[in-house]
């Protein structure tokens, strides 16, 4: 061993405690930094809370989301102690909001979940590949990326008929291109970086150089841009219910209710209008975490 | 641990590795998206190299020495050239192309850049030792093991994240990763050329102890003359994607064979006045690689070009006096037509 | 340079070829047969065999595709089923009604987005800062069909100020447009100016402040500070961004108003898709999102070219 080189041994112990090597990771330093942020948090109790009300809705509250009454529609809120009023149907709106979480966060968080892993995917697979693989990808997601987004999921779940399931589809259509083509540039640029060449140079095969080396480095602005995304997909996953091409009744989702509300906006407008504050509450926590994350991402960096 | 490497099949005169007209053109794309022109980046380059020596690479940049390094790491395909490893041909029939690779590893300029910024310094040494077919354990083992080699304490930098290290540090875990393959020839491309001129001097020097402890060859790239005059026993000059002269360090040193080689050199403060005198520095860029010169390519900014360089390409031939030294100069080369011919190669 | 601008031109025509090919699979992705997805349930033998044979549905689905692509070529989308005229003609006007909305909820957010934004970039003031932030937080964050639905409940149901739904006494021929058709416009447009007001007050906010910055450290270089300058620096310098944004917007609105439309039964490509849909017209809905698609491409491929007339180094694709 070339002691001329090192000078590490002739270290007292005292120094070297200091020295300890810090080896705090990225995922670390981002999640420490975010705890700093008080809109983040402020955010993420909001979303915990709703996601966690409307996990365990029936133990909060007592009441039959879909049991109707003709006596005791559109209440207003407080009166005979329904807390929210009731609906045109005589639900209870407190109740039917708090499960309405679970169809609508779910239909905002899947079909990004789902878009992120395939248009990721593809994405990745396209910008490190490069070529032909990258061209015949890419060609075919900008076809997908010349319809509006919204015109992109009413068409299709237009065409494939109203259900939950069908504007999953639709909606993880919308969101495919657009990640696509964020996994492709951001692999693209980490793929003509050193250490890829240096990967290869061990011999490694494709797969395990993207696994092990282009995943780690990618995955960070992907989910960034996709957390931009879900406050999007819970707008159009509503809307897509409250044109009645999503979830159908007597389902309790936000957009659902908000379409079956809107008669009633001139008799009773508060109870109609409740369903819209519970999405805008989602969306624009899930918008302000995103900006949050955006944030600690370019410090970090 | 000096003797005789099993892997050594031609013997100590047989060159580790042999190069025979490679080449390497990049396509150009207009705004069309159709190849409109091509970088010659390498075009038709040979040379070899001994086993246990160092033989350094230098020009100005963009003469295509990374091009070179890249394309002898098989990380680009050539679009013509051949090898021969310790004797035996690579491609069809002998040596696979897997097989030279793992036989020679590369460190880079950038030792941010080419360092995983998601992998400690560990992770990064072990993966190659992975990817050869160790098991996780014994892979973490060696990759400590490497580390003390590299003179960086494992218990301190085995953890450590490449933004947590200085550029000295994270060198050597560079050149970790490449010794840690166990490879015959190490290529450096301007592996010192970022660093501090004290932390170069302690790279250099674990450079030479690890030669002579792993029976390494080199092949060491660096625009910085001084450092290549001090690692290397031969060098071998570019200039826009051709060699223009090859010979022992210190008959370069001395004696130049080509205007570009001389200008080169004075280009940098020389020692030697008389050498000062024999050539302006350079001036100007090098011409566009995309459309060479005719003849020769250096012809442009050489200040004794005449009709012939421009009519025909001088080929490397090697020198009357050193048959170790070769050079690409119509001047070099008595009966070419030049009005030098002949005379410089007595002028030193 | 041209050549850039041919390139990107020449680029629509396979994007809008596979557009084409994505609505024709509307056909085959609906539910059931084809036919009975091209036709009413009580259509008689009689327009089943003649769309049978106009569709080509016996031929293998590339022919089909290309006797399909042939006739869309020639602006032929079919009859629609609802009303059993051209596509065309029923897709002509609603997309005029569409684009009426759509231009001057643009214009609007231009207004509003540009004018918030230079307020909070030129202020030293945090909280007109804050409030400008918040405000296009807001106006990205929230769903515009419920929006609609409060601007209704406020403006309509309680104040009486202005109409709830519909289009104004000339919803058939734009020339005569009139006051009655500013007020009917009026709710639908800031409605949708929502989401391009806030994108564009956040750009030009960034735009002005980085400005600002820049002119600070003129400053401290000794040289004065002028507010006609900075201004001048201003609209330069967000002026191309905005326009982009703009453009960009303007197409998501063409083909995004659908849930505005129904909120307020505004007769444009929302509502007639939003027919389409309900009664499975499918020619119809074809017909609608081909034009509304191309529409989208074709505003994109301006904008691109007028970013890139502009400054050179933006080059994507
Ligand atoms: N991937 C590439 N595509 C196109 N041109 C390249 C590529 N890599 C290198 N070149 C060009 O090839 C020439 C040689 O480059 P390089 O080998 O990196 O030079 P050096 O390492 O001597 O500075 C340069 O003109 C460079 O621009
Ligand atoms: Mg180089």
């Amino acid at each position: 061993m070339s002691t001329s080189t090192t000078g590490l041994a002739a270290l007292p112990p005292a120094v070297r405690k200091v020295a300890r090597p810090p080896g705090r990771s990225f995922w670390m330093r981002l999640g420490r930094h975010l705890l700093r942020d008080r809109v983040a948090i402020v955010c993420l109790v909001i979303l915990l809370a709703i996601a966690l009300s409307a996990i365990f809705a029936p133990w909060l509250v007592p009441a039959d989301p879909y049991k109707t009454s003709m006596l005791r529609r559109l209440l207003p809120p407080g009166e005979r102690g329904y807390l929210l009023g009731t609906d045109e149907l005589g639900r209870d709106m407190l109740t039917r909001l708090l499960y309405g979480g679970r169809v609508s966060l779910s239909m905002g968080l899947a079909p990004v979940v789902l878009a992120t892993l395939i248009g990721g995917a593809l994405g990745i697979i396209a910008g490190y590949f490069g070529r032909q693989v990258n061209m015949l990808i890419m060609r075919v997601i900008d076809v997908f990326y010349a319809f509006p987004s919204v015109l992109l999921a009413v068409a299709m779940a237009g065409v494939l008929g109203a259900g939950i399931m069908n504007s999953l589809i639709s909606l993880t259509l919308v969101f495919i291109p657009p990640i696509a083509r964020v996994a492709e540039s951001v692999t693209t640029q980490v793929r003509n970086q050193d250490f890829v060449e240096a990967a290869r140079a061990t011999g490694a095969g494709s797969w395990r150089i993207i696994v092990e080396h282009m995943l780690a480095n990618v995955t960070g602005p992907i989910l960034t841009y996709a957390s931009s995304l879900v406050s999007v997909s819970i707008i159009i996953a509503s809307g897509l219910s409250f044109l009645g091409l999503g979830a159908r009744p007597p389902i309790a989702d936000w957009g659902l209710m908000l379409n079956t509300l809107r008669q009633a906006v001139y008799v009773a407008p508060l109870n109609a209008v409740l369903p819209g504050v519970m999405i805008f509450l989602t969306s624009v926590s899930f918008n302000l975490l995103s900006d949050s994350l955006r944030t600690a991402m370019d410090v970090r960096a | 641990m000096t003797g005789a490497d099993p892997r050594d099949r031609g013997g100590p005169q047989q060159p580790l590795l042999i190069v025979d007209g490679l080449k390497k053109y990049f396509p150009l794309r207009n705004a069309l998206g159709t190849v409109s022109a091509h970088v010659q980046a390498v075009d038709g380059i040979g040379f070899s190299i001994a086993k246990g020596e160092t033989l350094g690479v230098v020009g100005e940049s963009g003469c295509g020495k990374s091009t070179t390094a890249r394309l002898l790491m098989q990380l680009i395909e050539p679009d013509a050239g051949s090898f021969v490893l310790d004797g035996d041909p690579v491609g069809r029939g002998g040596v696979t192309v897997r097989e030279l690779r793992r036989q020679v590893q590369m460190v880079f300029q950038d030792s941010y850049a080419s360092l995983n910024p998601r992998h400690t310094a560990a992770q990064e040494i072990a993966f190659g030792l992975r990817v050869i077919g160790k098991d996780t354990a014994t892979a973490e083992a060696e990759a400590r093991q490497t580390l003390r080699m590299v003179g960086l304490d494992p218990d301190l930098y085995a953890g450590r994240y490449p933004h947590e290290m200085s550029g000295g540090q994270r060198q050597r875990v560079n050149i970790a990763r490449g010794i840690a393959l166990n490879p015959r020839l190490l290529i450096l491309d301007e592996a010192v050329s970022a660093l501090d001129k004290s932390v170069q001097a302690q790279v250099l020097n674990l450079l030479d102890d690890l030669k002579q402890r792993l029976n390494l060859t080199y092949l060491f790239i660096s625009h910085d003359l001084n450092v290549v005059h001090y690692v290397s026993d031969r060098v071998l000059v570019m200039y826009l994607g051709k060699i223009v002269e090859v010979g022992p360090v210190d008959r370069i040193w001395r004696e130049a064979a080509h205007p570009y080689t001389r200008a080169l050199f004075s280009s940098r403060l020389s020692m030697n006045p008389a050498l000062r005198v024999a050539a302006p520095p350079l001036s100007g860029d090098p011409p566009n690689p995309v459309r060479p010169p005719s003849g020769c390519r250096f012809r442009t900014r050489c200040t004794l070009a005449e009709d012939v360089c421009a009519a025909s390409e001088p080929a490397l031939i090697p020198s009357p006096l050193d048959a170790a030294h070769a050079v690409a100069c119509h001047i070099a080369r008595a009966g070419s037509g030049h009005s030098l011919a002949g005379a410089l190669a007595n002028a030193a | 340079m041209y050549l850039y601008v041919l390139r990107r031109l020449l680029y629509t025509l396979p994007i809008l070829v596979g557009v084409t090919l994505i609505c024709f699979s509307f056909i085959h992705l609906a539910p059931g047969d084809p036919i009975n997805a091209v036709l009413p349930e009580n259509a008689s033998a009689d327009v089943v065999a003649q769309v049978k044979a106009a569709y080509g549905f016996d031929k293998p689905l590339p022919v089909q595709y290309l006797i399909w692509f042939a006739n869309v070529l020639t602006g032929d989308f079919g009859l629609s089923i609802m009303t059993r005229r051209p596509v065309l003609s029923e897709v002509g006007p609603a997309v005029a009604h569409t684009a009426l909305l759509a231009v001057t909820a643009i214009l609007l957010s231009f207004v509003l987005g540009a004018g918030l934004g230079l307020a909070a970039g030129m202020t030293d003031r945090r909280s007109t800062d804050r409030a400008v932030s918040t405000f296009a937080v807001f106006g990205i964050s929230v769903p515009h069909y419920w929006l609609g639905m409060i601007l209704v409940v406020i403006f309509a149901v309680k104040l009486h100020l202005l109409p709830a739904t519909g289009m104004g006494p000339s919803a058939s021929d734009l020339t005569q447009f009139g006051m009655e058709d500013f007020r009917h416009l009026l709710l639908p447009a800031i409605t949708l100016a929502m989401i391009p007001a806030g994108i564009i007050a956040r750009s030009v906010r960034a735009t002005v402040a980085e400005i600002r910055r820049q002119e600070f450290v003129q400053t401290l270089k000794g040289k004065g500070l002028k507010r006609p300058r900075i201004f001048l620096h201003v609209i330069k310098n967000a002026a191309p961004p905005t326009i982009a944004i703009m453009g960009l917007q303007f197409a998501q609105l063409l083909g995004g108003s659908i849930l505005v439309e129904t909120v307020f039964s505004w007769p444009g490509t929302g509502f007639l898709l939003n027919a389409a849909i309900t009664t499975r017209d499918l020619p119809l809905l074809q017909g609608t999102v081909i034009v509304l698609a191309s529409f989208f491409v074709l505003t994109n491929v301006a904008v691109d070219i007028f970013q890139t007339l502009l400054d050179p180094r933006v080059r994507r694709v």
